[in-house]
């Protein structure tokens, strides 16, 4: 992955085709396995498992871990979800590769500094992390999947997220706008 | 016929390379779409681009019809398609962290492995915080836990809360999404920015 700026961009897919695309890779996660697509759940296989290999002791003890090892048997990282994320790895450096998008970069607003938008993104990582657990799933998971199999608590998921973020955009649009 | 790996047509580990398959296929069009950058994700919540309402809606939509689709021809069984249960209190609660989230971080879970896949350091921050998130939710899980598993509702379709078909609620959905497209292009011609 080099800098690489002798070679423009290629443009982004139309936003209508990339959600048709985009619901055809959720369509055939439900025909394959039962179950929608995910992201956060790959995330808390992981934390299980750092936490089980750091801290055995502690993790026996832990009501989180029990209440997942109780939904997953065998090894946690021997997930859906796990295998799933590493195939978005491998897409989303197959596709910049072919865009010419790959590049190491921070990428933020002209208007703040590279300082300023790390600490925001970890601040809302930890928030986003926090908040999938508490919701069962995060916007892939919970609302775009729960959304596509008409569940009720996907679609209030889906306008939680969207509704705050709205509602919040104003007190950060320096960061952005 | 499907869902394949629960009727057992497909074995486990089959399964779970067909999950590295349809990943690849998942952050390949997330990045095509341009969800491998926080700017113009958030650009939705300003008006200045609305790819993500847009991606996100049509994507929902399509695979509401491909299900409602498959089920018509037999090549699914609706039952044993997991339905996300329905925690009122958690779904509400989370779902406002998340968005607060969001709008500070500029990534979601999913799009922050995109953005990290092309070398966005603010998306592989935006993972660290992540693992912290859910490390921190782990850590104090008892403080939590009664708000988690308050008001359970079971795993209700929403078609069948509002007391409508499936078919009746999808076409409902296709017109509001429908009316939310017409404002997304109007608002991205009045709120222009220039390239980033």
């Amino acid at each position: 992955m080099s800098k690489s700026k002798s070679s423009k961009p290629t443009k982004y897919l139309n936003p209508y085709v990339g959600g048709v695309l985009l619901g055809l890779v959720l369509l055939a996660a439900n025909f394959v396995s039962g179950r929608g697509l995910g992201a956060s759940g790959a995330i808390k296989s992981t934390v299980v498992t750092a936490v089980t290999t750091v801290a055995p002791s502690a993790a026996e003890n832990s009501a989180f871990v029990k209440e997942f090892r109780e939904s997953h048997e065998g090894n946690p990282m021997k997930t859906w979800l796990v295998f799933e994320m590493l195939g978005v790895l491998v897409g989303g450096f197959l596709s910049g590769t072919i865009a010419g998008r790959l590049n190491f970069k921070v990428e933020h607003s002209p208007k703040i500094t590279s300082r300023r938008r790390l600490i925001f993104a970890l601040a809302g990582g930890v928030l986003f992390g926090f908040g999938s657990q508490l919701g069962r799933g995060c916007t892939s998971g919970s609302a775009l999947s729960g959304m596509a199999v008409l569940s009720l608590g996907g679609f209030i998921t889906m306008m939680a997220i969207f509704g705050t973020a709205f509602a919040l955009a104003y007190f950060f649009r320096k960061n952005w706008i | 016929m499907g869902p394949l790996s629960v009727n057992g047509i497909i074995s486990e580990n089959t399964n779970l390379f067909l999950a590295f398959i349809i990943g690849i296929g998942f952050g390949f069009v997330l990045e095509q779409s341009g969800f491998s950058s926080s700017r113009k994700l958030a650009g939705v919540f300003y008006g200045y681009d609305t790819v993500v309402l847009k991606v996100f809606f049509t994507a929902a939509i399509t695979g509401m019809l491909g299900l409602l689709f498959f089920s018509l021809f037999g090549w699914v069984d609706l039952n044993l398609i997991y339905v996300n249960p329905t925690y009122l209190t958690s779904a509400i609660v989370g779902g406002i962290i998340m968005g607060a989230g969001f709008i500070m971080g500029g990534y979601c879970p999913g799009t922050s492995f995109c953005g990290a896949s092309i070398g966005k350091i603010d998306a592989l921050v935006f993972i660290g915080g992540l693992f912290i998130g859910v490390f921190i939710f782990g850590i104090g899980y008892n403080l939590w836990s009664g708000m988690y598993i308050a008001k359970f509702l079971g795993s209700p379709k929403i078609s069948e809360t509002l007391g409508l078909t499936d078919g009746i609620f999808a076409l409902i959905l296709i017109i509001v999404a429908l009316a939310m497209f017409w404002v997304a292009e109007w608002a991205e011609k009045k709120f222009p920015r220039e390239a980033y």
